[in-house]
């Protein structure tokens, strides 16, 4: 059972550590309706995790709740892009489209996993997702052929946040059995998938792609190895949490 | 001693939390009711989204709904067994939401497009001379649009797949 412990726990991080940093827009989104669309997908995310935490229970992990706030920085399973600060608004919805399109490409694989407690989640989840996709879509597009800074601002956030994506697809030391037993196709793939879908997009928008010869993927979140980020954030997050750990909600 | 039948009458005054015309019945939600035995109802509910925040006071609702027509034993749970879907909905649950002011949810195919968001009906007065100005709105099952025609902002009800 490691190995799908291991999925659950990098899937459900992602979504609770990216969901917090959506959830920083709320109150400072650049129009009503974007506060609202980061706001929205924050709850989204953070219901997501919650419902991967509560499979990982199941498998006799600890409480969602206590394995959402109570963990250190070096025991989270979450890919560094979903632990960056929000910086500019460029850098949010690149980062959200190059994420967001990965995880609905994973959920969507998943919902024909063989570990069918997953595969019923993730049927339920990847139609959600597909809101998110639209949603960045229509913003990278928008974005990159909108004015010349605007194009300039997110091919900076392209560049700066290459490697970082490619974070997303460091592989497992379960990889193998994973896709052995038919539980997921695997990072290899979903990166495959993954380039096949964003490209086409990014050039429609006027984006560039860094040159394959440059990328070096940042891995290690899968391990446990953050960035300087990530503590402030669980600290952020754990705040009111840890006040009363046993408060009734 | 109830029929199933009964039972399922009595959940339809149990009212969905963020809109107060349409019941769980009608939205779909509930997908399974079984008696267990004399005043014992297991009930099986599953969630519009994931990250519903309503699903702990539904599950409290109906639970509360049940108790009072003289059932004791009432166990409810939320599982993702039938996941839920927006085609779900029933011809009365339709017709609720438009009463809300919601363009109820277009009819899918297994499969949601941007284009099939793009010119929902206005619910006010019925041009699909409309625009979605956001694909999230006040809440996770609910977009934005805005009909060019009466030059009203109103809101949609998310078609899910």
């Amino acid at each position: 059972m490691n190995h799908i412990k291991e999925l659950l726990y990098k899937m459900a991080d992602d979504l609770l550590i990216l969901g917090h940093r959506n959830s920083e827009w709320t109150g400072l989104g650049p129009i009503l309706e974007e506060d609202i669309a980061f706001s929205s997908m924050a709850q989204d995310k953070i219901g997501q995790s919650q419902t991967l935490f509560q499979l990982l229970h199941d498998l006799g992990e600890q409480e969602p709740d206590t394995v959402a706030f109570t963990r250190n920085a070096n025991q989270f399973h979450n890919a560094i892009i979903t632990e960056l600060p929000n910086m500019d608004y460029a850098f949010s919805i690149m980062r959200h489209f190059l994420y967001d399109t990965a995880d609905q490409l994973r959920f969507d694989m998943l919902a024909n996993s063989s570990y069918e407690p997953l595969a019923k989640v993730a049927r339920k989840v990847k139609g959600e997702l597909k809101y998110h996709v639209f949603h960045a879509n229509t913003w990278v597009k928008k974005l990159g052929n909108a004015t010349e800074e605007s194009h300039a601002r997110m091919q900076t956030a392209l560049n700066e946040i290459w490697d970082d994506a490619l974070g997303l697809f460091e592989e497992s030391t379960f990889e193998e059995q994973l896709i052995k037993e038919g539980v997921f196709v695997g990072e290899v793939e979903l990166k495959n998938r993954w380039l096949a879908i964003i490209s086409p997009i990014l050039s429609d928008s006027m984006l560039t792609i860094p040159h394959e010869s440059t990328w070096k993927p940042n891995i290690g979140g899968r391990v446990g190895k953050h960035t300087e980020h990530l503590q402030p954030l669980l600290d952020e997050m754990s705040e009111v949490f840890k006040i009363d750990p046993t408060a009734e909600w | 001693m109830l029929t199933t039948n009964e039972i399922w009458q009595a959940l339809e005054v149990v009212k969905d939390p963020e809109i107060p015309t349409l019941s769980m019945v009608d939205m779909g939600i509930i997908t399974k009711v079984e008696i267990r035995g004399e005043s014992n109802v297991y009930v099986e509910m599953t969630p519009t989204f994931t990250g519903c925040p309503a699903i702990k006071m539904m599950e409290n609702m109906v639970s509360d709904r049940l108790k009072e027509i003289g059932i004791t034993t009432v166990e409810v749970i939320t599982t993702f067994d039938k996941p839920w879907d927006s085609n779900k909905l029933t011809a009365r649950g339709l017709i609720c939401l438009k009463k809300h002011g919601l363009a109820p949810p277009v009819k899918h195919e297994g499969e949601i497009t941007q284009d099939l968001l793009a010119h929902v009906e206005c619910p006010f007065c019925g041009s699909k001379n409309t625009e979605m100005k956001s694909p999230f709105g006040p809440t996770l099952c609910r977009s934005m649009h805005y009909c060019n025609d009466c030059l009203q902002a109103f809101e949609g009800f998310k078609p899910v797949v």
